[in-house]
């Protein structure tokens, strides 16, 4: 039963890293290489601001602020740049974080790492136990799905997608393209800083090396698997993925073998990727050539 | 209404507009005509912003507009279409007509949580607009179908009511009836004939010259980045200039 909880909480968590990528990759056509960045300044920012007894409401909103305006700096610049050298850019943002996490050792400790880590009390409540943990995850990711779904649907979201289809046209029919992709941006970075923040308060340790880029391949992934640019696309890739992930971590092998195990995790999301590629590039959910607006019907 | 002053643009040596200088005043639908690779293109770039100029300045309604960016061209009311169609293949039919008005409140994020109702307000009257237009073209019956899912014709006929969606005071085409059959282009032209009726302002890039004759008051003519005559369409025609250029006689 905890092994389960463990599960879902882990998918959960995972659905709202997804979901924030699947904002700037699906919809705007970001292809943001550096995403992990803002879950490691989430979980960094929280769990700093919690040892030092901030109170829980407070450091997440601190931390949240963090990763938007870390989104926001990285944003000015970068989406300056066409397509493929934003991602360069975004790569490289991402592996600086990471460095940032590792030396400055009077801020974070360096790779020794964050232990001991609070779990969370909001409102004078403690989410200790797995279940209420579960919970807590719970609301969190329901409450980010939803307020995606709205932005998605709403003409603020038509014109993310407009941008990631023809940018020209989008900007000749009187958008600003640049400021468009800024929100998305900052949004998407916000959002991942919530995924970290209560990563760090589940896992209650963290440490430089949780924040690489085989993060940022792993939730690339999901939105891939899942269908980038549906709404339910990186929730089913979340289950799939941390699922698969997560139940490796748990199998029983002979002691001599153990050591392939990560290795061996890499070489099957790297295939999958692949395979994925060649066979069903958009995703096991696809975009519906319907699609609902805000509170009208375009019926029939 | 439009006013385009000694303007500039060279690519590398190559002088794609020189001094090149006219003036739209009250013609409803003007032409631009010249050979390949004459500056037509280049000319509707720097007029919306897509490329800057070198020299000259552009006036639109008394204001200076070159400088200023592509959105904010549109904003100011000049919207133009492409040379090649420019629509957003993977949105249906119906949200690329709902994309084009300008300021749609609901684009602000912040105005998602505080003015729900009047974004709804607003979709609705967007919405019956949008379906009246793509009625008048013929796309009723696939408004819910991705746009890729058109034939190119049809992609052209969406680029074109999709500008109306926009509210602008003057709208550029760049080769409306390229690359579609005879009677699409028959559509076409009655369409642009409609909408100079209900007031809209036209400057047409456009090869076939039934086409401009037909439906221009007014035509510039360009060659080698420069205008070489302008005047109604019946004497450009016989214009040994123009006959020069085009036949290089």
């Amino acid at each position: 039963m905890d092994l389960f909880l463990h599960l879902c909480i882990m998918i959960l968590i995972y659905i709202i890293f997804a979901l924030s990528l699947n904002l700037e990759l699906g919809y705007t056509g970001l292809f943001n290489f550096g995403h992990v960045a803002f879950f490691g300044m989430g979980a960094y920012a929280s769990a700093l601001f919690t040892l030092h007894h901030v109170p829980f409401e407070l450091a997440l909103l601190i931390s949240l602020a963090i990763a938007g305006g870390g989104g926001f700096l990285l944003s000015l610049p970068s989406l300056r740049l066409r397509g493929d050298y934003f991602g360069i850019a975004t790569l490289g943002f991402g592996e600086i974080i990471r460095i940032i996490f590792q030396n400055e050792v009077w801020l974070t400790k360096g790779p020794m790492g964050l232990p001991g880590i609070s779990k969370p009390t909001l409102f004078s409540y403690r989410f200790t136990t797995l279940p209420q943990y579960f919970i807590l995850a719970l609301v969190f990711s329901i409450l980010s799905f939803f307020i995606l779904r709205m932005v998605i649907r709403s003409p603020f979201g038509r014109v993310l997608r407009a941008i990631r289809e023809d940018e020209i046209a989008t900007e000749a029919l009187g958008k600003n393209v640049f400021r468009f992709r800024v929100k998305s941006f900052v949004t998407g970075s916000i959002l991942a800083g919530l995924a970290g923040a209560l990563w760090g308060h589940y896992t209650t340790f963290i440490s430089p090396s949780d924040f690489t880029l085989s993060e940022t391949i792993l939730v690339l992934l999901i939105v891939v698997l899942g269908g980038k640019g549906t709404e339910w696309g990186p929730v089913l890739g979340a289950i799939l993925l941390i699922f698969f992930q997560e139940s490796l971590r748990f199998l029983r092998l002979p002691a001599e073998y153990t050591r392939y195990l990560a290795p061996l995790q890499q070489m099957i999301f790297g295939t999958l990727l692949i395979l994925l590629m060649i066979f069903r590039p958009e995703g096991i959910l696809r975009e519906k050539g319907k699609t609902k607006n805000v509170g009208i019907e375009t019926g029939q | 209404m439009l006013e385009l002053k000694q303007v500039n643009k060279s690519f590398g040596g190559i002088r794609a507009v020189s001094d090149c200088s006219l003036e739209i005043k009250s013609y409803r639908i003007t032409g631009l005509i010249g050979p390949n690779g004459s500056g037509k293109t280049t000319l509707f770039n720097l007029m919306t912003g897509f490329l800057p100029l070198d020299h000259g300045e552009i006036f639109f309604k008394g204001k200076r507009i070159d400088g200023f960016l592509p959105h904010q061209i549109a904003e100011f009311g000049i919207v133009r279409t492409f040379q090649l169609a420019r629509i957003f293949p993977k949105m249906t039919v119906l949200e690329n007509m709902l994309l084009a008005p300008p300021r749609q409140i609901g684009e602000k994020l912040v105005s998602l949580w505080l003015k729900g109702k009047r974004i709804r307000e607003e979709e609705r009257k967007n919405l019956k607009k949008a379906l009246t237009l793509i009625e008048i073209v013929g796309l009723s019956h696939l408004k819910n179908q991705f746009a890729a899912n058109l034939s190119y014709g049809q992609q052209k006929l969406l680029e074109l009511v999709r500008i109306l969606m926009a509210e602008p005071q003057m709208i550029l085409l760049d080769e409306p009836t390229a690359g579609i059959n005879p009677s699409l282009i028959r559509k076409m032209m009655e369409l642009i004939l409609k909408m100079r009726d209900a007031g809209k302002v036209f400057f047409i890039i456009e090869h076939n010259m039934d086409v401009v004759i037909e439906l221009c008051d007014w035509v510039f003519v360009l060659d080698n980045g420069q205008k070489i005559a302008e005047g109604k369409p019946e004497a450009i025609q016989n214009d040994p200039r123009v006959i020069e250029a085009y036949l290089g006689v």
